[in-house]
């Protein structure tokens, strides 16, 4: 039988982590909790990619100098962003001369390499690792939809992707949040084929892995403090909601999204809300991790969120799979 | 849920764009476009040129003018809320044209600039030519009949 929920021996702890974003994020609710953040977007490089890998390289320096960590004592890089190939990451993580391994789990990727770091940590192969994610309005714009300057209108479902990073170091020693459980997430494909609609794509993804481990655990929506998809936006979240109701699990007292609460949807005009993987990485990073070290929340389940679509899948007429994996994360063991 | 069922449910609450307003929008801006393009018409006649020229340099005028307006960023800002009402006119082409041609600079002027400038307008200038092919045959058969 396959072992569903991955229950760590050694819990490893998420001994440091850092937010980087850009505007728009910055002018969001969250604005003065994230460590650094650049009005014009660009991290003063020349193009959007290595903006985005710019924002890599001084989250992770961030983390590292928080955890009083140099680059020799990091173990192995797990990271990822949207673009082809994992550019952003591969070229700003250039200069660390850590051991890099590159993933790509479109939005869930922060949750995906946290997963892996904290396997690779409490299974003795490593002492530290380093989960860096980002992912960056502007090169995801240009790769996924239109050029930036193109005038197009958003339908009310389309989400913004959000321009930011996290960086997260997993310790085999530390003082908490320890990530406690963990499991993978199984490719959902629902038939959704609007690439302006991926909370409903990957909203049944987020279900089936939610309803998978409740029934494995024997456990309810309750028994957690905060239960926090990655970017469903307000559409997945509301789906979320719904269909988990009908499977008879209340999610509506603990239950939040990160895509759904990045920025202000009304007044920033953000329609259903962020998407990317550095929406959830740098809001765990920013505030729910700061959370559960002040003892504001001790046992909370995030579950990051990603809809596995390329260009190509889009104009082929295929429909967007999604993905979800669960880490559960608690302040004290 | 079955696939079919989940897809139907999806869009079902899927809030609608307001189509309703959009099209009051598209209409107003669209016509706004337009009159500005007859009011340049009647200010190059004022200043003597031949019909010929100014059935020439009015669109030329309105390209300029969205192309400047998207270099500076604010023309996506306006097409937001004007949808087809700056789409639909030439400033729309030109936009389609500019926008890729600044996305792509970076990756150099003959594989980013040369290759992409057409990637959205592409599709409009084959179709539009073919269209005006086979008219051309049409307008030929019943001519000579």
């Amino acid at each position: 039988m396959r072992k569903d929920i991955i229950k760590f021996k050694n819990p490893p702890s998420i001994v440091s982590y850092a937010s980087v974003v850009g505007n728009k994020e910055h002018e969001g609710p969250f604005g003065d909790k994230y460590d650094l953040y650049d009005e014009s977007d660009s991290f003063g490089m020349p193009t959007w990619e290595q903006s985005e890998g710019e924002m890599q390289r001084q989250a992770l320096n961030l983390a590292m100098k928080k955890a009083k960590l140099k680059p020799e004592n990091i173990d192995a890089i797990f990271a990822g962003d949207l673009i082809n190939q994992c550019t952003s990451s591969s070229y700003g993580l250039l200069d660390f001369d850590i051991p890099y391994f590159g993933l790509y789990g479109a939005c869930s990727t922060c949750a995906e390499s946290l997963l892996l770091s904290a396997m690779a940590v409490s299974e003795g192969s490593f002492e530290n690792c380093a989960a860096v994610t980002s992912s960056h309005n502007c090169s995801a714009e240009r790769q996924f939809r239109f050029p930036l300057e193109y005038g197009s209108q958003r339908p009310p479902t389309a989400q913004w992707t959000a321009t930011a990073s996290g960086a997260f170091i997993v310790s085999s020693k530390g003082k908490g949040p320890y990530i406690v459980e963990a499991m993978g997430g199984m490719s959902t494909d629902m038939g959704i084929k609007d690439a302006n609609n991926m909370g409903a794509a990957m909203a049944p993804a987020a279900i089936s892995t939610l309803s998978r481990y409740f029934i494995k655990t024997n456990t309810k929506p309750t028994d957690y403090d905060k239960i926090i998809t990655g970017d469903l936006g307000f559409e997945g979240y509301g789906i979320v909601m719904d269909i988990m109701e009908k499977q008879g699990y209340d999610m509506r007292p603990v239950y939040t999204d990160c895509g759904l609460v990045i920025y202000d949807r009304e007044a920033q005009d953000m329609h259903s809300g962020g998407s990317g993987c550095g929406c959830s990485a740098a809001l765990m990073a920013a505030n729910f991790l700061d959370e559960i070290k002040k003892g504001i929340l001790k046992d909370i389940l995030f579950i990051g969120t990603g809809a596995l679509l390329s260009q190509m899948s889009v104009q082929q007429g295929l429909s967007i799979p999604g993905v979800a994996h669960l880490l559960r994360i608690k302040g004290e063991l | 849920m079955n696939k079919k069922e989940y897809k139907k449910y999806a869009e079902k609450r899927a809030k609608k764009s307001p189509v309703f307003i959009n099209c009051i929008k598209a209409f107003f801006t669209g016509g706004i476009i337009c009159s500005f393009g007859q009011l340049l018409k009647n200010i190059f006649e004022g200043f003597g040129i031949s019909q010929e020229s100014v059935k020439m340099l009015v669109p030329v005028s309105l390209i300029f003018i969205a192309i400047i307006l998207s270099g500076f960023g604010i023309f996506d800002k306006i097409a937001k809320h004007a949808g087809a009402g700056t789409l639909v006119p030439i400033t729309g082409f030109a936009n389609a044209v500019v926008s890729p041609a600044l996305d792509t600079k970076n990756e150099g002027w003959v594989l980013g600039v040369g290759a992409k400038i057409f990637t959205i307008s592409g599709p409009v200038i084959l179709y539009g030519m073919l269209s005006g092919a086979v008219y051309g045959v049409i307008y030929w058969i019943t001519q000579k009949a």
